[in-house]
């Protein structure tokens, strides 16, 4: 069982890594198209360590645009501003998104329910603030320009080698998440999800595995930052706030949050709906929200399995009737 | 005389005015299977819940092993080979039997978050070896073909027995049962008790809270009778009948049919 949903991910994987590759010839070289595929990298990885939090250890997070905008900041300050190497400025966002993720969820995560989400939207804001407040380092409201992009030996990398770098972070995180999720690991978050009590009882540190988990999603989060600041150049405060927060947490959902290819899949749909609907102009708005209610009201676990529950009645019914 | 695996000196444990285990003295000995009785709301349940760490005894002593319980949580001491079932199911709907189980090996195994990550090899062996030991168990508890389907799809009386898969699967020194029978009908009641010997022929010691009186005399090697979280009578089953503060308190006037 296990081992044919093993095989499942590996051709999931092989599908999407050859779409991905072979996108910039689908889309003819288009710089529009691609930057769009680069933005549903940079959210997919955001929102797989998201669900991985959500979904597998069933806790909430309305801050998470906060651990985004650490890694943004980080890298933009340190590299435009101190000329730090942009590696450095990566894994200094990382090291400071999971310090701050462990003082934060240290205590939080005790809390459950509507009371986790209340700690994690305050701490969100607390953020939302500094960066608009910290002029002097963040260049507040106005934004902080002058990102440098990311050069490989002196050679500046263009939108299609940046689309190959953000992918080849994705599926180095999702292969991570993978492997935790099939592992004693996950088994321990996912143990805490379906009843703390018992979790304990079977000598599992439910309180500890809950700290990890949203520090590992916080790294996600910050690494996603980085990748965001260098590939724009131009970062502002508006990014990290509350409603990118719940952006992210609306894809977790929408898609499912039950699996880690939900989690992407939601990402996929809630990343390119806006350029689909660009057409309606002033009706976008009004389309975006019918459609995320049509989703959570026919499709409550998310449009996976909805998908999946959808396929198989319909097979069933092709059987009874042939 | 035989060596005490757990022992409670002067237990207690008050919620508010109420005391629900009050100067509890009692001991079992490694390998015995005791039996916890006591008309509802005698504090059964509390007490499995102080041994197990989820609340700590507002005075008194727990030791197991010769180690003191007092203050350790719930998953430490799980990790010392306590283990437990539920009274109320507790079983984690989100995943199938197996993988229960498997969560049950948890406390005797290490790869954490990176080396899962990883997949390092150490823990791809140990990964197996966890897969393994929890289809043992399964296969143990005779659910060994329910393995792949989802753990809250089973009916009742096979919940019960994946409570106790699981239990067994921390490799536990002492199995607390929590109502095993409740709910389950005469044979598959009859099947419990004949697992129960096998637990205990395991090397297991047990206690066991349980309201099916004939199920409790027939296995147990000793009980212990709570009335109001004290304790009214200790000793071996046959004693226990013939001892009128029981009868008075907990069997009544029907005594003689259990």
């Amino acid at each position: 069982m296990r081992d044919r949903m093993r095989r499942k991910d590996l051709y999931s994987l092989l599908l999407i890594g050859l779409l991905i590759v072979l996108y910039p010839w689908i889309v003819d070289g288009n710089e529009y198209f691609i930057s769009v595929l680069v933005f549903l990298g940079i959210n997919s990885i955001v929102t797989m360590g998201l669900c991985l939090l959500m979904g597998y250890a069933g806790q909430i997070s309305l801050g998470h645009a906060a651990f985004f905008g650490i890694g943004a900041y980080f890298s933009g300050i340190l590299t435009s501003q101190y000329s730090f190497h942009p590696v450095v400025a990566f894994f200094a966002g990382i090291f400071f998104s999971a310090l701050v993720a462990f003082l934060v969820g240290k205590p939080t995560l005790r809390l459950k329910g509507h009371y986790m989400a209340v700690a994690t939207l305050g701490f969100g804001e607390i953020f939302f603030i500094a960066f608009n407040e910290l002029i002097t380092l963040t260049g507040g409201p106005s934004g902080l320009s002058g990102i440098p992009s990311l050069s490989f030996f002196g050679q500046v990398l263009e939108v299609t080698a940046y689309l190959y770098l953000v992918w080849g972070f994705v599926f180095l995180l999702l292969i991570f998440s993978l492997n935790v999720i099939n592992s004693r690991v996950g088994r321990a978050l996912r143990a805490v999800h379906g009843g703390e009590l018992a979790a304990n009882a079977m000598g599992v540190d439910a309180a500890w595995y809950k700290v990890q988990v949203f520090v590992l999603s916080a790294v996600y989060a910050s690494i996603a930052g980085s990748l965001y600041a260098h590939f724009i150049t131009f970062i502002s405060p508006s990014s990290f706030g509350l409603m990118p927060s719940i952006m992210f947490l609306m894809m977790v959902v929408i898609g499912g949050a039950g699996t880690i290819w939900g989690a992407l899949l939601g990402t996929a749909v809630l990343t390119s709906l806006p350029e689909y609907l660009r057409g309606l102009e002033e009706f976008e708005v009004l389309a975006y929200g019918g459609i995320l209610m049509a989703v959570l009201l026919f499709m409550p676990q998310g449009i996976l399995e909805g998908m999946q529950k959808l396929l198989k009645s319909m097979r069933r019914t092709r059987k009874k009737n042939p | 005389m035989r060596e005490e695996i757990l022992k409670a000196k002067n237990l207690q444990k008050s919620f508010g005015g109420l005391r629900a285990i009050d100067s509890l003295n009692f001991a079992i000995c490694r390998g015995q299977i005791k039996s916890v009785i006591g008309p509802n709301g005698a504090g059964k349940t509390t007490l499995f819940n102080l041994i197990t760490g989820i609340f700590p005894p507002s005075e008194g002593i727990l030791e197991f092993n010769g180690q003191i319980l007092n203050g350790l949580k719930p998953h430490l001491i799980a990790q010392l080979g306590i283990s437990r079932t539920f009274q109320n199911l507790q079983l984690f709907g989100n995943m199938t039997v197996l993988e229960n189980v498997m969560v049950g090996r948890h406390s005797q195994t290490s790869a954490g978050l990176l080396s899962t990550g990883l997949r390092l090899s150490r823990m791809q062996k140990e990964e197996k070896d966890i897969k393994e030991k929890a289809l043992a168990e399964l296969t143990f508890m005779g659910l060994e073909n329910r393995a792949t389907l989802e753990a809250t799809s089973l009916p009742l009386g096979e919940q019960k027995l994946l409570e106790i898969a699981r239990a067994l699967a921390t490799y536990p020194k002492l199995l607390l049962l929590d109502e095993p029978a409740a709910g389950l009908n005469t044979r598959e009641t009859e099947k419990l008790c004949h697992t129960i010997r096998k637990i205990q022929q395991r090397g297991i010691t047990i206690i066991l809270v349980e309201h099916d009186m004939s199920l409790v005399m027939e296995i147990s090697d000793e009980l212990l009778v709570l009335n109001y979280g004290k304790k009214i009578a200790e000793g071996s089953p046959r004693d226990i009948q013939r001892d009128p503060d029981v009868i008075a308190a907990y069997l009544g006037e029907e005594t003689g049919n259990a």
